[in-house]
Formats: C-alpha cells, sequence, structure tokens
C-alpha cells in the first residue's frame, strides 16, 4: 500500500514583528519573533498525525497557516501537489477545516447552532437548496446531539457539547484534511473522552486524515499513528507514535516523555526530566536551540544548528540532534 | 467500527434570558419617556389651542388665566400648546438625527476595524480631524453656513457625530474579530463582508445602542441651542430652544415661558438617560 | 497515619446565596491530614474541590457562608476564628498556592518584597533579615541568581518562575501545612515536572504537610500519598494512591480512571461517563452520582450513602463497591 502524501509544507515561516517604534519599521529593523521558524512537514493521507509541544513550540501557528487562517512569511503549503496560494479559493478552503481549543469563543454566541451550519451549507452549495435544513440536522446527529439542538444558542450547551457543534461544524464542509487544536484541553476528564471518541469514529466513518494538535502525550499515544514534535518553531523529532514513545532519539523528546506524570508514584530524589527554563524566543542560542536545557550538549551544538536527519535503518524516524543516531544503534545518518 | 458509541448529549439548558421588565431603570426610563413622547404626539387631543396661533389681545398671560393652563407667551400663543407640539419637533428630529450618524458610523468603524492597514490609518486620520472640533461649534458653524432649518441641522448632525460610533465599533470589532468564532468563519470561506455584516455587528452593536441613547440628549441639547441661536427649528414651528430664548426678556414676571420648557428638556435628557444607563445593564455581556 | 490529625475536616457544608436560589457546593466533606502527610483533593470542575480549600482559610467569596461542620487545626475550630485571630493562622500556619501566578502575585510589587512581607509581618524579622531570608528561599526553591532577581516584577518571569516564587512566598513563614490549588494546571509538561518534584522535596526535606487539589489523576501520584475523591460537594471515596488508582471503591472512580487516557496503556479503549455533573442547586436524592452510575440500584436514589471504612484506611461512599472490583477484575 502506497503512502500517499495529501498535504505538504515546506520551508514554512510565520514572523510576528514585536514592539517596534515607527522609525525602526521604516528602517526595516524590526524586532521578529520567529514562531515557525522553517518546517517541513508531510500529512499522510488517512492518517492521524499529532503535532507536539509546549507553549511557544509553534504548533498552533504552523495549524493556523495549514488553515489558511494565518499568513505565512516564507515558505509554501502544497494540497495534493498543488501549491495553495496566499489568499485561497474557497474550494480549497473547504478541503482543509479547524476544530478551535475553546469551546466557549469558538462558536458564534448570537447565531443559533443550526443557524450556524446551515450559513456554511448555503454559502458553499453542499447540498442542494431545499436539503440544507436535514442536512444540518443530519450533521448534529452525527456528533451525537439530538434533534432539538438545532435551535438553541450555543451558551445553552455545556463545553463537550459545544466541542461538538465545532466538530459538526468543521465537518459540514465535507474536508479532507482536519485540523484539531487542543480541542479537548479545556474540558472535563470525563467529557474529554466522548470527544476522542467522535473523532475516531468520524475519522474511520468519513475517511478523515487527522492533523491533532496537543501538549498531551497520553491522549496522543492513544489517537495517532504518527507524532511530529516541536521546539521554539522548529519539528525536532518525528516518528510513528509506538517507536517515538519507545525509543526517542531527541533529547527533548525524551525529557519531553519522562516529564509525563504517570500514575504511579515516582521515586524521591530523581532530577526532573528537563532543566530550565526554555529561552526567549527574541534570543535564540546560536547552534542548537535546546542545548541550554540539554544534557548531552556538546561544543558542536553551539557552533552547528542540527538538521532534521532520517535514520538510514528506520526511514520513518527523523531527528535533529547531532547525536541522534551516533550512540547505541550503530546506524550512520544520512542527510535528509 | 470501535464498541464504544457516543452517547447522545442532554437536551440543552434552558436559558435565564434577562427580562427587559425587571430592570428598574430601563423601566422608569422607558415609562417616563412613552409619557413624554405620548403627551407630545398626542398634543392635538391635548391642547384647544393652536401653537401658532396669535392671540395679542391676551399677550403674556398667567397660568390658568383665560384657559391657557401655562399662560400665554409675548405674542398671545398657549404655552401648553407650543410645549407639546414643540416637543414633538424636537424629538422627532432628535431622533431621526440619530440614524445617520450610527448607520454611517457603523459603517466605517466596523471597515476600520476589520481590514484595518491602511483602510483603517486613512479613517481614524479623518476621525481625529473631526475630533478636534467641538461637537457643538461644529454643528452650529455648518448650519451656519447652510442655512437654518431642520435639513441643515440632519446634515450637520450627521457629519460630525458619525466618528462617536466609528470609534466605538472599531474598537468592538478591532477585539472581538480575535474571537474564534470569527476564525472559524474565515476558515469556513465566508467573505468578509458577511463575516462583518452576519457574524460581528450582532456582536458588537450593543454598544452602539447604549450609546445613541446619550446621543439623543446630545441631539435635544444641540437642536434647542440651535434653535435658541434662531439657526434651529424655524418658526412659526414651535421647539423649545425658541421658546426659552423668547420668554428670558420676561423672567421676572411670567418665568414659566422659560423655565417650562428648560424643565421639559431636562425631563426628557433624564429619561433617554435612564434608558441608555438600562439598556447596558441588560445588554452587558455575560448577564444571562 | 501516625499521631493525631494536623487538620480535621468534619462535616463542612457551605452554602452559596446566589440570584436564582441557594446552592450547596459543598454538602459534607470530611478529610484529615497528619503531620508530614501529603494528601490529594481530586475531582472535576463544580465538585466543590477549590472551595474546600478556600473554606479551611476562610476565603470564601461574600455570598458563601459555612453553614455547619469544623475545620479543626492543631485542636483549634478555625471557623470559629475571629478575622484577625484567623490572619495570624493564615501565612504562617497554613500557606496556599494559587493556580494562575500571575494574577495571584501582586504585578506592582518587586517579588522579592512580596516574599519578605509574611516573615516581617508573621515572624517578626527585621528588614534585612527578612530579606537575607528572601534570597535563601530564592535560592532554594531554583531561582537562578536571586540576588539579583529579587528587584523583579513578576511580568519579568516565566510561567514556572512565578510559580517558584508563589512557593517560596508560602514557604516563608515555616508554615505547617500548605494548601495547594491546581499549581501547576497553567504550566508546560516539563516545567510542571520541574514544580511537582520541587515541592515534593520541599515537603520531604521540612516535614511540612500538603494538601494537593487538581483534576488531573497522574499528578496527584506525583506528590501524593494518599487522595481523596470529589463529586458534587462530598467526598465519595479515600485511600491511599496505589490503593485507589488500581483498586476503585466508588464508581466515579472507576469512571474517571477508565475515560482519561493512560499514557502507559495506550491501546485501552476509553469509556466516557455518561451524562453530566448534577445542578448543585437541586442535586439528585440519595447518592448523587446514581443517575450516571450504571450499578445503581432502587437503595441508591432512597438515602444519602455515607462514607464507610471498608478496609485498612480505605472509605468508600458507595453502596455497592464490589461491583467495582469484579469490573476491574473483568478488565485484567
Amino acid at each position: 500500500m502506497s503512502v500517499q502524501v495529501m498535504l505538504e509544507a515546506t520551508g514554512v515561516e510565520v514572523a510576528f514583528p514585536v514592539g517596534t517604534s515607527l522609525g525602526a519599521r521604516l528602517r526595516h529593523q524590526q524586532h521578529m519573533l520567529h514562531a515557525v521558524d522553517g518546517v517541513d512537514l508531510a500529512v499522510r493521507k488517512g492518517e492521524a498525525l499529532a503535532l507536539v509541544g509546549e507553549s511557544g513550540s509553534g504548533k498552533s501557528t504552523l495549524a493556523r497557516a495549514i488553515v489558511g487562517i494565518q499568513r505565512t512569511s516564507h515558505g509554501q503549503i502544497e494540497l495534493d501537489g498543488k501549491v495553495l496560494p496566499a489568499r485561497r479559493p474557497s474550494a480549497d478552503r473547504r478541503r482543509i477545516q479547524m476544530v478551535f481549543q475553546d469551546p466557549y469563543s469558538s462558536l458564534n454566541p448570537r447565531l443559533t447552532v443550526g443557524g450556524i451550519l446551515r450559513e456554511l451549507l448555503r454559502v458553499h452549495h453542499v447540498v442542494p437548496r431545499h436539503e440544507v435544513d436535514s442536512h444540518a440536522r443530519e450533521l448534529l446527529r452525527m456528533v451525537g446531539l439530538g434533534e432539538d439542538a438545532a435551535g438553541a444558542l450555543p451558551r445553552q450547551f455545556s463545553g463537550g457539547q459545544r466541542q461538538r457543534v465545532a466538530i459538526a461544524r468543521a465537518i459540514a464542509l465535507r474536508p479532507e484534511l482536519l485540523v484539531a487544536d487542543e480541542p479537548v484541553s479545556a474540558l472535563d476528564v470525563s467529557v474529554q473522552a466522548t470527544i476522542l471518541n467522535l473523532l475516531q469514529e468520524l475519522r474511520a466513518e468519513l475517511g478523515l486524515t487527522l492533523l491533532f494538535i496537543s501538549h498531551n502525550l497520553a491522549v496522543v499515544r492513544h489517537l495517532c499513528d504518527r507524532v511530529a514534535v516541536m521546539y521554539m518553531g522548529r519539528i525536532i523529532e518525528v516518528a510513528p507514535t509506538e517507536e517515538l514513545f519507545r525509543d526517542p532519539r531527541h533529547p527533548y523528546t525524551a525529557g519531553l516523555l519522562a516529564a509525563i506524570p504517570r500514575m504511579t508514584t515516582r521515586d524521591e530524589g530523581e532530577a526532573p526530566a528537563v532543566r530550565g527554563d526554555p529561552p526567549s524566543p527574541l534570543r535564540l542560542p546560536t547552534g542548537c536551540r535546546f542545548r541550554s536545557r540539554c544534557p548531552l550538549a556538546q561544543p558542536v551544538c553551539a557552533e552547528q544548528d542540527p538538521a532534521l536527519v532520517t535514520s538510514r535503518a528506520d526511514p520513518e524516524h527523523s531527528a535533529a540532534c547531532h547525536f541522534a543516531w551516533t550512540a547505541e544503534t550503530a546506524s550512520a545518518p544520512e542527510p535528509v | 467500527m470501535s464498541t464504544v458509541s457516543v452517547a447522545p448529549a442532554a437536551a440543552p439548558v434552558r436559558p435565564r434570558r434577562a427580562r427587559w421588565y425587571r430592570q428598574p431603570t430601563l423601566v422608569a426610563g422607558l415609562a417616563l419617556l412613552a409619557v413624554i413622547a405620548s403627551m407630545c404626539f398626542a398634543a392635538p387631543l391635548l391642547s384647544s389651542f393652536n401653537p401658532d396661533t396669535q392671540n395679542l389681545e391676551e399677550p403674556l398671560a398667567s397660568i390658568g388665566q383665560y384657559g391657557h393652563l401655562l399662560g400665554t407667551d409675548q405674542e398671545g400663543r398657549d404655552t401648553w400648546a407650543r410645549l407639546l407640539f414643540g416637543g414633538q419637533a424636537d424629538l422627532r428630529v432628535a431622533i431621526i438625527a440619530v440614524i445617520f450618524p450610527f448607520i454611517i458610523g457603523t459603517v466605517l468603524g466596523s471597515l476600520a476595524g476589520y481590514f484595518g492597514g491602511w483602510v483603517d490609518v486613512v479613517i481614524m486620520r479623518v476621525i481625529d480631524i473631526v475630533v478636534a472640533f467641538p461637537f457643538f461649534v461644529l454643528v452650529i458653524a455648518l448650519v451656519f453656513v447652510l442655512g437654518a432649518g431642520e435639513k441643515s441641522i440632519y446634515i450637520a448632525i450627521t457629519a460630525v457625530g458619525w466618528v462617536s460610533y466609528a470609534r466605538i465599533t472599531r474598537g468592538e470589532i478591532t477585539v472581538a474579530k480575535r474571537q474564534e468564532y470569527v476564525l472559524a468563519a474565515q476558515s469556513g470561506g465566508l467573505s468578509s463582508v458577511r463575516i462583518i455584516g452576519r457574524h460581528l455587528l450582532p456582536n458588537v452593536v450593543t454598544q452602539s445602542i447604549v450609546y445613541a441613547m446619550s446621543d439623543i440628549v446630545q441631539n435635544i441639547l444641540a437642536i434647542v441651542t440651535l434653535s435658541y441661536l434662531g439657526l434651529g427649528i424655524q418658526p412659526p414651528t414651535p421647539d423649545w430652544g425658541t421658546m426659552i430664548a423668547d420668554g428670558q426678556n420676561f423672567l421676572t414676571t411670567q418665568w414659566q415661558l422659560t423655565t417650562i420648557p428648560g424643565l421639559a428638556v431636562v425631563i426628557t435628557g433624564l429619561a433617554l438617560s435612564l434608558v441608555g444607563d438600562g439598556l447596558a445593564d441588560l445588554l452587558r455581556p455575560g448577564t444571562s | 497515619m501516625s499521631g493525631p490529625a494536623q487538620l480535621e475536616v468534619s462535616d463542612l457544608r457551605v452554602q452559596i446565596t446566589a440570584q436564582h436560589g441557594v446552592v450547596r457546593p459543598i454538602d459534607g466533606v470530611s478529610l484529615e491530614i497528619g503531620a508530614g502527610e501529603a494528601v490529594g483533593l481530586v475531582g472535576e470542575s463544580g465538585s466543590g474541590k477549590s472551595l474546600t480549600l478556600k473554606s479551611i482559610l476562610g476565603l470564601l467569596p461574600p455570598e458563601a457562608k459555612v453553614t455547619s461542620g469544623r475545620v479543626v487545626f492543631n485542636g483549634t475550630d478555625l471557623t470559629q476564628l475571629s478575622r484577625s485571630r484567623l490572619n495570624k493562622v493564615r501565612g504562617a500556619k497554613i500557606a496556599m498556592i494559587f493556580q494562575e501566578p500571575m494574577s495571584a502575585l501582586n504585578p506592582v510589587m518587586r517579588v522579592g518584597n512580596q516574599i519578605a512581607e509574611g516573615p516581617r509581618i508573621h515572624l517578626g524579622m527585621s528588614r534585612a533579615q527578612s530579606v537575607r531570608r528572601a534570597v535563601d528561599l530564592m535560592r532554594r526553591v531554583g531561582i537562578p541568581d536571586p540576588e539579583r532577581r529579587f528587584r523583579a516584577f513578576p511580568h519579568e518571569f516565566s510561567g514556572g518562575m512565578r510559580q517558584r516564587v508563589m512557593i517560596a512566598m508560602a514557604l516563608s513563614c515555616d508554615p505547617e501545612l500548605i494548601l495547594c490549588d491546581e499549581p501547576t494546571t497553567a504550566l508546560d509538561v516539563t516545567i510542571q515536572d520541574q514544580i511537582l518534584r520541587l515541592l515534593a522535596e520541599l515537603c520531604r526535606e521540612s516535614g511540612t504537610s500538603l494538601m494537593f487539589v487538581t483534576h488531573d489523576l497522574p499528578v496527584v501520584a506525583q506528590v501524593c500519598h494518599q487522595v481523596a475523591v470529589m463529586y458534587a460537594g462530598r467526598i465519595v471515596e479515600r485511600g491511599t494512591v496505589a490503593e485507589v488508582f488500581s483498586r476503585p471503591l466508588h464508581p466515579y472512580t472507576l469512571g474517571l480512571l477508565r475515560s482519561a487516557p493512560d499514557v502507559d496503556r495506550p491501546g485501552q479503549s476509553l469509556v466516557p461517563i455518561p451524562g453530566s455533573p448534577p445542578s448543585l442547586a437541586s442535586p439528585p436524592p440519595g447518592c448523587r452520582f446514581h443517575p450516571r452510575c450504571k450499578f445503581a440500584e432502587e437503595d441508591c436514589k432512597a438515602t444519602e450513602p455515607p462514607l464507610r471504612l471498608v478496609d485498612v484506611s480505605r472509605v468508600t461512599a458507595c453502596l455497592h463497591y464490589e461491583r467495582c472490583l469484579d469490573e476491574i477484575g473483568a478488565d485484567t
């Protein structure tokens, strides 16, 4: 079975100007915050790819750039081989849809739930006019909300129910790629399960490809086939889920996994998984941006910024560390 | 297919909408306003005299004299009738004069807030210029230039008054456009016009509506001032401003000629302020 | 638990008079903490866990009041103390750490001064002494370059650093008990890991007891040895962390455990808890969890089940707790 790449991001950069005076701006001397600093990512058809990172990693910004609601400063995004222009045509927009994190601000408080769905269906002519109403109800049924939900306002629903509405909205346009930005982080634990199960079901039922952004590795391990780990605007490791958990090759990934709280009380006196704080994004260290917190840091790490390198033994696994492939496994790194 | 199916969610909770009739300020204001407006617009029924009819045999009548409820002015015209009909004119002009600035200001403010960039810069600079002049000064100057009369009042107030609505709307939209439901609408491929008109404005227009109430008060004062200066509503149509101006000379003898219309302005202003406050409380986001 | 309890909450009930009626967010909560113990209090939003912490120190909002029950700390009932005497306990004997360090720290006061304030007021230290103590504490909680950073303002720190400042403030008067209200919920995973280890270590070294409120079950396991589970204003289960998480004796706890993905058991399917938490203005009769419980029987609806001791230091409020054990048996 061949692996078909659906979406490919190449060299994507997203930079924001930070607090500069008019004079400096005129002289083109702005401080730029590179939220996404050169990302190459391929999303394969039908898979569930996780984009994992902590605050400042750029994962949400990258997700928004992929969906087309955030302008990129550099690089390109291709959908099925075709480069998407900065101003996406409606037909392309339909194919990538997003579910947002906060169920309380992602629905227009003045429109009924049915109204939100019907508007999308009508504007994009998803179904013939006389079927719009029934199709809207059908969408609500698919996410597990009853018939009478259509006439209600968002504020009448709980957080979990609102997320279902948000999912219904995202699938209304029959997208091929669904980008979910921390869809369960703002929900109670017992409600998270319903949304995660719903996403899994819909994925199977509709053949959706899923790009799942999260900082919660337990959820990621449960739901996703592949994981891309981001740190300070870069992707620093990509691997199939089980491989990543079993054999992380980047020290940050290893630290992130070790930092996850487990259900068993930990031993006393263990040092924290990752020490220190992330550097300021406006003052990144030279060379590898993780070196200030890395237990393996060597002089070469300050001189050279490591590129994302694929393992020769396992082409599915790449990591951006000078020592990713040198140590135990005897596979010499091969440039991508 | 997984064996775990999604449990259907519980039926949505009934909302607790704030009842407008439970807001005391709003109710008081509306009641007062209703009384004033109905009295003014039912003027023909409430007064047996014609406001324009001069009766030079009964000038400056005292309260109750000759059957005149509030006496007469220097030309023998019944004060009570003039009060009611004058109220009609003032209220009508003040309310209509709010509509155009509201519409123009809201539209320009939305464009400035949503699109930003040079659109915003241009509109904001125009606003800055208009705002540099005091409201009354500019309105009076414009009416003077355009010639006295109702039409000039509308033009002048519109030209000057739109800026407040523009600023309010721009501010609200600049913040609201960052809300995720707007991003969702954008990712859903909806046009900017639709997003502004259908998604943003209904959520931000409440501030403008509340402001409009105090704007009506300001308009009444402007009209009264203009009429006082002879630039506003032209005779023979009565209005409170002209009444105040005419009556000044007789403050010591027939004080009611000036003070009663003045009181009418104050009470109407109060009623409108109460309505504005009540609306602000009612429409404050989060109260339900 | 060895020795007498340091803090004993007995049948605490708190009532809030709101616009549309009377709500009882805490309706009969009892727990104990012994000296040097770390006890976790877990529950979802609306369970009343944060409010329980605040009730201990009398930090309730004006519309809320304690209607019955006691909070006995070292023999004194805190609910009966006057404001001035309660203030002597707050900060000095019992300290609190909050969830959002940005709103819990005074933005216009230098960080060092905020840490030094407690010792000045409660321990009567001179300015110089309290400054020295603050610098020591900052070093101890892992803030680099403490002499210089003493003069910094909260906004100059990252989230993790601010939380360390809060911990330093909490420790400043050598309290006997620290109450933690979701202190790591707003932090990144790696920073959370640092903070949790720091808290655990500090409490071990100084013998301070800890009451740790969170909705995140694994987090409790990192810091606490005992845990109490709260639902709709009541405690439904108590025991050691190891016991409660491996052999839960209440259907709600079982539901929580099965609905959250466990990073060490990825293949396990998630089973959500059906329904939603009850309204606290009109809770269901009898056991509050029964509408959502698949083991519910007639007697569950009739009377409110009391917390019973069913095993060595294992307490549950479920009349049919054996069914939970059967379920777990079927799982493994």
